[in-house]
């Protein structure tokens, strides 16, 4: 596997906290590696980092220190910071703050305009792109009169249409309603499979979470583990003491597991779920 | 008597201009006193539009709203009084922080309904406690707190004025997992205690299974349903149809129901549903 993103020993503190011990640090000696190609998700509480580090990806943030490598570029390398952003598209926690124009699709065309794509090909990749999103019925709408949820489909259509190798994606579902998220995860893992671009999603959805390669979990600035859905999410007591959860049915498994019946130690959705229980029936029957 | 009555409301955005924009419309419903109902339906559905005309903050194109019996648009220089009523926390709460101290943040709706200074204190100490803020953090500067305890913050200036009737848009959105059962089992508390009047708007249908007596269901700016929170979640497949869904645990019971597994398909909790298995399996 290729490394796309290094992340070594790296230490931040913002402007104007002072200190010298951990707490007052955002990231606290970071070390991480995302491969090109993969869907990792990072989860972790509130205030451990996840925002700070998703910055670093794209040098909004540098490191106080360690060093970033983006597909062997340093993050810290000024004269490369063009290709660094494009590579790297960052979909930021809030759409409000990254709402630019006046009109949808201008909106979701200026990033495309930074880098410099000429504007026929623009046309076309704004198309696709609201499409992608469900939004190009509201291509001519004005963006802040748009519901909460449609405003960050419209921030994330901005990213696609520019064609990273990479996006990161900081709680792009945070404000959407069930389907809105169904359709958003669909988007990022078809981008994934399809065109092989590497996905990094921040979240607090642990339903979405199980659908990545790899879960990285931060806790105060660090990653506490990391792994595969089903070697992170059958930790479940540390999970809850590090003030995360399990999908519902990850949860039920495990209660059930905890009083004795036999079944599996991690299971990561409904269908698994179901699946284990009804293995679990008919053993009982044949065992009468 | 209801509490809160909407009757053949219609809101529409930018009205008599080109982007003019039906958010609501023919919406009645009537909620009663110490009811706790949750709020769901897909994005642009209407539903921050809706708790805004609840709480007077927009007037209705057309229809009235009626809290406690009256019309509050009756006497349009008294609506200030209807806030005190009708609290609300909005969606993303935080950019409502603006005061030196978070303790000012809280003070500022009771201090704005003309109370005595005591009462002040006291209401911002209990509501500070109540949403969980520590009293030290009180003399913080509300922009040095964590996303979750900004939420907080703001969610106890309303309940500072002690409302008879508390709306929350989305007051858990962007919350850690324990954060969030935090924040909701202090809002059930609250409620326990002071028996007031909960609308509670929310993407998380699991959330909402748990807490809610019963829920409104907003499609496409009509109201869709109104109903107990059981027989909601017993219409999985035409919540689908309108962006919504089940809770997991819901779906789990109702796929190992259709598998011949002679389960209660309609629990909410995932506590519900392994009672309701080890039940089976023993
Ligand atoms: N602009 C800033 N100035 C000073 N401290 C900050 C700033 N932004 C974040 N922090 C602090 O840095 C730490 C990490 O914050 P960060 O936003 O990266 O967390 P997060 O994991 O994204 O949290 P959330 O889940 O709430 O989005 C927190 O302690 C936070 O208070
Ligand atoms: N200020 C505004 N001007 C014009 N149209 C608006 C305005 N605010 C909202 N709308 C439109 O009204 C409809 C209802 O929006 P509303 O914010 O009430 O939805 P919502 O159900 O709260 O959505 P979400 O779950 O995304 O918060 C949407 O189609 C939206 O685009
Ligand atoms: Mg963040
Ligand atoms: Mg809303």
């Amino acid at each position: 596997m290729e490394e796309f993103i290094e992340v070594k020993d790296v230490y931040f503190q913002y402007e104007g906290t002072e200190g010298e011990d951990s707490s007052a640090f955002a990231l606290n000696g970071v070390n991480m590696t995302i491969n090109k190609g993969e869907f990792v998700a990072i989860v972790g509480h509130n205030g451990s980092g996840k925002s700070t580090l998703a910055k670093h990806f794209n040098s909004i943030y540098l490191p106080t220190t360690g060093d970033i490598f983006v597909d062997g570029i340093n993050t810290k390398d000024d004269d490369r910071l063009f290709e660094i952003r494009k590579k790297v598209g960052l979909v930021l926690q809030n759409p409000d703050n990254q709402i630019v124009a006046g009109i949808v699709e201008e909106d979701v065309a200026f990033g495309c305009e930074n880098i410099g794509i000429p504007s026929k090909e623009i046309r076309i990749r704004v198309d696709n792109a609201l499409k992608a999103v469900d939004m190009y019925d509201y291509r001519t709408h004005s963006p802040d009169k748009l519901s909460g949820g449609q405003k960050q489909r419209i921030a994330i259509a901005g990213i696609i249409a520019m064609e990273p190798e990479c996006i990161v994606l900081d709680e792009p579902t945070a404000m959407l309603d069930p389907q809105g998220r169904d359709e958003v995860i669909h988007t990022i893992t078809e981008l994934n499979r399809n065109m092989g671009i590497t996905i990094i999603l921040i979240t607090h959805y642990m339903e979405e979470a199980v659908l990545a390669d790899r879960v990285i979990v931060m806790d105060s600035g660090n990653v506490l583990t990391s792994g595969t859905p089903k070697e992170v999410f059958a930790q479940v007591e540390l999970l809850k003491q590090r003030r995360l959860d399990v999908p519902q049915a990850t949860e039920l498994i495990y209660k059930l597991a905890g009083c004795g019946f036999e079944l599996p130690k991690c299971v990561l959705n409904e269908e698994e779920c179901v699946q284990a229980l009804i293995k679990y029936c008919s053993l009982q029957k044949k065992n009468g | 008597m209801s509490v809160v009555r909407a009757e053949n409301i219609r809101f529409v955005y930018g009205g008599g201009t080109s982007f003019e924009k039906t958010a609501l419309d023919d919406v009645n419903f009537e909620i009663e006193e110490g009811e706790f109902v949750g709020i769901i339906g897909h994005t642009g559905s209407g539903k921050s539009t809706l708790v805004q005309l609840l709480n007077g903050l927009i007037r209705p194109t057309e229809g009235k709203i009626y809290i406690n019996g009256k019309d509050i648009w009756e006497e349009p220089k008294k609506i200030r009084e209807v806030r005190f009523k009708v609290g609300m926390v909005f969606q993303y709460p935080e950019y409502q922080l603006f005061e030196e101290t978070v303790y000012k943040d809280i003070s500022f709706g009771p201090k704005n309904m003309g109370l005595e200074q005591d009462e002040i204190d006291k209401r911002v100490r209990s509501a500070a406690e109540f949403t969980g803020l520590r009293e030290d953090q009180l003399e913080s500067s509300p922009f040095e707190l964590s996303g979750g305890e900004k939420r907080r913050a703001a969610i106890a200036g309303v309940i500072a004025m002690d409302p008879d009737v508390l709306i929350l848009d989305e007051p858990t959105a962007g919350l850690d997992p324990l954060g969030r059962d935090a924040l909701l089992s202090q809002i059930v508390d609250y409620h326990k205690v002071r028996k007031n009047t909960v609308l509670l708007v929310s993407h998380s249908m699991e959330d909402i299974a748990r807490i809610a007596d019963r829920i409104l269901v907003m499609s496409k700016g009509k109201k869709w349903m109104l109903d107990t929170t059981h027989n909601v979640f017993s219409r999985g497949k035409e919540l689908e149809n309108i962006g919504l869904r089940v809770p997991q645990i819901t779906k789990i019971m109702m796929m190992l129901r259709q598998k011949g597994i002679n389960v209660d398909p309609t629990v909410l909790t995932v506590e519900q549903g392994f009672n309701e298995i080890v039940n089976y399996l023993s």
